[in-house]
Order: structure tokens, then sequence, then C-alpha cells
């Protein structure tokens, strides 16, 4: 099964544009990542600036409506994240409990939906999704 | 947490520490067999300890430590039985003391190098094939005898019974704990590859049984393989397998139907494939192939599937590279199998008749005789000729000869289609 862990670094929420993580910081994640990857339990892992250089659309009344970073209201955001392969939730937890994070950081780690954890009804109805897309792409292409 | 939650964690730190463990034991007691005990004897003491004392700050140490005092007294004994154990136990003694306290101080380098050795014993030639198929899954790759077991569909206590005597031999014959070097080298990994891509392959399209496969076999497959590609940086062949399996299992979801019915490759939903391995797999192929030197047949068979992967659709697939990867694979490894991917390629690339060629010229070919893909792709080029009689007779004689229930209903539905004059049904 697959798990992200989401990294939530407080006060990145208004950290500046630009900021970046101090060296000795990102060598001790460096080596975490590396144990991830020499444990061949390594997806995907990617680290985000901060929300001070994104956006965020809402839907107020079902219209998007943009927002540009910081958002005020925000009490947590994302710092990144990996994607890992194991067996068990236990297991997920057990990496995250090794990350070299720093008293201000939370790792919440969430199990990834497979399509078959879906009850057999939603998954035909996401099954056509795809097709559509298909479809669509075709007729772009000709 | 409760009982339960410690126990559940223990299981999952033992899982994730246990081959580091084992291969470190290992290197210290020269016994693949005696270091497997001491990690479970390690494990044992654990479960006894940590419900009451709180999971320690570095549990790999802590198991390590534990693992090593267990091996002194082990060997303390049999010292003053056995003097032949004496230097073994000296050996221990002196490198116990000269060993840093925790595993930490142990580099990374010495833990792959443990871990390396660990693999090429696990596959060594003196084992038969089913000997390395259950070390390995057992010694790297953490599972229980039982899981084992479940996976192969064989009672556990048969698998139990190979471990020992694996282990038995393994002792008996002294065979060294180290990587060889030189010329067995290559021999001796594509032994270590082969073991990986049958368990793969166990678990990709399983033999017999109920279900089309079993991922959990996949995965564990990969992962090993992830671990030796980070191990075994400059050989090409170790990405080309990884990137075969990563491409492959990319594929897992949408090669069965809601009803668990295989899907085959060219009527699966590419939208369901999961990107994040085909960009995985894309990515070993490419440090593969970046390596030089001629390609041997994981890496071709990756470059095959990396065709396939790249595709949009089924129409946008580059059938003429296909069938060329193919001719290269049949010089490098020629096999009845490659000849009839070779078959299918061609008469995608060229049209089913010339297909239908290459894959009749198979039809006397002894070793193929009881391999059901051959009258299953050669029902396919004739339903696709129009020739439906021969096509069903052709179908039913794939049905008849697979031992997986699932994969003979398919056969049975495309040969009933057959009966009526149709195309053969898509298996989505």
């Amino acid at each position: 099964m697959r798990f992200m862990m989401l990294m939530i670094p407080k006060g990145y929420e208004k950290a500046a544009p630009g900021v970046m993580p101090d060296a000795r910081a990102v060598a001790a994640m460096m080596k975490y990542n590396e144990s991830l990857q020499k444990a061949g339990v390594l997806l995907a892992l990617d680290g985000l600036h901060p929300p001070s250089m994104g956006a965020r659309v809402s839907f107020p009344g079902g219209k998007p409506k943009v927002t540009d970073g910081p958002f005020a209201e925000a009490k947590e955001v994302l710092g990144g994240y990996w994607m890992i392969q194991v067996k068990s939730k236990e297991e997920a937890i057990e990496w995250a409990k090794r990350c070299p994070a720093s008293d201000n950081e939370v790792i919440e780690v969430r199990q990834v939906q497979e399509m078959s954890d879906f009850p057999a009804d939603v998954q035909k109805a996401a099954a056509r999704f795809p097709e559509l897309q298909a479809k669509s792409g075709q007729r772009r292409k000709s | 947490m409760t009982a339960t939650d410690i126990h559940r964690a223990i299981d999952a730190i033992f899982r994730i520490e246990s081959a580091r463990l084992i291969a470190g034991l290992a290197r210290i007691v020269r016994d693949v067999g005696l270091a497997e005990e001491l990690a479970q004897d390690a494990l044992v003491i654990a479960l006894e300890q940590w419900p009451r004392l709180g999971v320690p700050d570095k549990p790999g140490a802590w198991l390590m430590a534990a693992a090593k005092h267990r091996a002194i007294d082990l060997l303390r004994r049999r010292a003053l039985l056995d003097r032949k154990h004496e230097e073994v136990g000296r050996e221990l003694g002196a490198r116990q003391e000269l060993a840093a306290p925790d595993l930490d101080a142990a580099s990374d380098q010495d833990v792959g190098d443990d871990l390396l050795r660990l693999m090429f014993v696990s596959c060594h030639p003196i084992l038969s094939t089913e000997a390395h198929v259950a070390l390995t899954l057992r010694l790297l790759g953490g599972l229980t005898t039982e899981e084992i077991a479940r996976a192969f569909l064989v009672p556990e206590p048969t698998i139990a019974q190979r471990i020992v005597r694996a282990k038995r031999t393994l002792a008996e014959a002294r065979v060294p704990f180290e990587v060889p070097r030189g010329a067995g080298l290559a021999a001796r990994l594509s032994s270590v590859l082969e073991v990986l891509y049958l368990v793969f392959n166990e678990g990709y399209s399983a033999t017999a049984g109920d279900d089309w496969m079993r991922p959990a076999l996949c995965e564990d497959a990969l992962r090993l393989g992830r671990i030796l590609a980070e191990l075994v940086t400059h050989e090409a062949e170790v990405h080309g397998l990884v990137a075969l399996m990563e491409i492959q299992a990319s594929r897992s979801a949408a090669r069965i139907g809601p009803l668990g019915q295989p899907v085959l490759l060219l009527d699966q939903d590419r939208a369901r494939w999961n990107h994040v391995l085909v960009r995985r797999g894309l990515a070993a192929l490419e440090r593969a192939e970046a390596l030089g030197g001629a390609r041997g047949p994981y890496t071709l068979q990756a470059a095959i599937a990396a065709c396939h992967a790249r595709a949009r659709t089924p129409e946008e697939t580059d059938w003429a590279r296909i069938a060329g990867l193919y001719d290269a694979l049949a010089r490098v490894a020629p096999s009845p199998v490659v000849e009839l991917n070779r078959a299918v390629a061609v008469a995608m690339a060229s049209g089913p008749a010339a297909g239908l060629e290459l894959a009749d010229a198979l039809t006397s070919e002894p070793s193929l005789r009881a391999y059901h893909l051959l009258p299953s792709v050669r029902g396919d080029l004739l339903a696709k000729l129009g020739r439906f009689d021969e096509a069903r007779a052709e179908f039913e004689r794939a049905a008849s000869l697979t031992r997986n229930r699932r994969e003979r209903e398919l056969l049975l539905e495309r040969a009933a289609a057959c009966a009526h004059g149709l195309a053969p049904p898509k298996a989505r």
C-alpha cells in the first residue's frame, strides 16, 4: 500500500517568498531521503515553495475565485511530501518517526486511495472518467 | 498504545530492520542460519520488553545489541562444548569490543555491503531455485514462512523445511559470506536477478490458483530490486530489471477487470496505469542505457515495456521498434517464448499473416507443447484473419492448458465468440 507523509512546518504559512531551509537541515533531510531510497520504499518526494508564492482557488457559489498567497486564514500548510510503498500503516508511521524533523514540524501520514478501495458503484463511475478523457484527447489530436 | 498496537509497531520495525540485522550478524558469525536465529531471538526479546519499557529511540541499534549479546552467550556455551568454536567466539569477542555500540556507527557502505553479501548467499548456486526464492523472501524481504507459503500456495511446513534445509546446506558447505569477484560475479548476479524476477512474475501472473495477480509479491520483488539497484549501481542489467518491474507494476490496476478477470495490455485503460511507477521505470531504463555496453535481456525487455508505456493509446504503439527490440532479444536470449512475442510484434507491425507465419513455425517446438500462450496467440491471429473455426479450436486448446482460472475463463469466452463468427471480445 502507498502512503503520503505530508510535512507540515509550523510558521511556513507566513514564510516570505523564496525562503529556503538552512543547509544543515537540508543535509540531514537528504540523509533521511537516502535511507528511504536505500530501503526500496520511496516512490516520490517533493518540497513546496511557501504559500506566499502560491495562490488559492476557491469556489464561492460554484464560481472560481483566486486569492494570492500568503493566506491569512491558514493555520497549517504543506511544506512537502514523500510517497512511500510499504506493507502497513505501522510501517509508514515507523518511517515517519525516523525523520530528522524539528520542533515546529508535523508529519501527517495518510494512505493513498487505490481504485480497489472504492465500492463497486464508485469504481464504475470513476472508470467512465478516464474513458471520457481519452476520447476528448483523441478529438483534440485529429 | 495498547499491547496490540505495540506488537504491530514491532512487526513493522522488524520488517524494516530484519535484513540489515541478519546481514550484519552474518558478517560477524559467518553463518546465515545462525544470524537469522539470532535476529529472531532479538525479536522475541523485543516482544517481551518493549510493551513494558516502550519502543527504544533507535530500535534497529537496540535489536542489533540484543542479538549480539545472544550471540556471545551462545558461542561461549558452544565453545565449552566444542573447541572448534573457540576461535569463532574469540573473533566475535574481539569484534564486539571493536564495534561501536550501535548500528548507526556502522557506515552505510558497510551495511550495504552486508546486504549485498546476504543477497548473493541466498541465491548461491549450491541451492535450488526454490530455496533461493524462499531464503531471499525470508532473509531479505522479511516475510514470515507463513506469508511465503501463502504467496506460493504451498503448505507452511514445506517452506519451513525448505528454509531449514537451505540454511543447513550453506553451513555444511561453509559457503563464504562474501560478494563474488571477477568472472564469477556476472553469473552470480544474474542468478540474483532471476530470483527477483521470478518472485515478481509469480505475483504478476500467478501460474496457479484463483487470483490473476498477487500484488504483494510484486511489491516485495520490486522493493528488493530497488535496494539492489542502490547497492550495485554500475550494472546495467540491475537497472534494466528494476525498470522492467516498475513498468509492469504500473499496469497492475488496469490489468484486472471489475470482476477480477484479466485485461490484456492493448485493452487496458491507460489512464489507470500508475504514472509514478511509469516515470520511475523510464528513469531506471535511462540509467541502464546510460551505462552503455550491449543491452542485456532485462534492459531489452524494459525497453519493450517502455514502448508501450510511452504510447498514450494502443494505436500510437511503435510496433516496428518493438519487433526490432524482440529481434535483439532473440539474439542475446534466444527462446521459443521470445520468438512467440516477436511473432505478436511482427503481426502488429506488418499484419496478422506475417505474425502467424512466425507463430506457426513454433508449433513443433517441444518446450511450447503445454504453453497456453502459443495457441492463445495463434487463436488471436487466426481470428484477425477471419479463420474463426481454427481460432476457436486454438482458444479452447489454450484454455485447457492454463492453470489459472481467470485466464481460462477469458480464453473460453474468446472461443465462444469465435464460434459465433465474431471477433474475440475485448477482455474488459
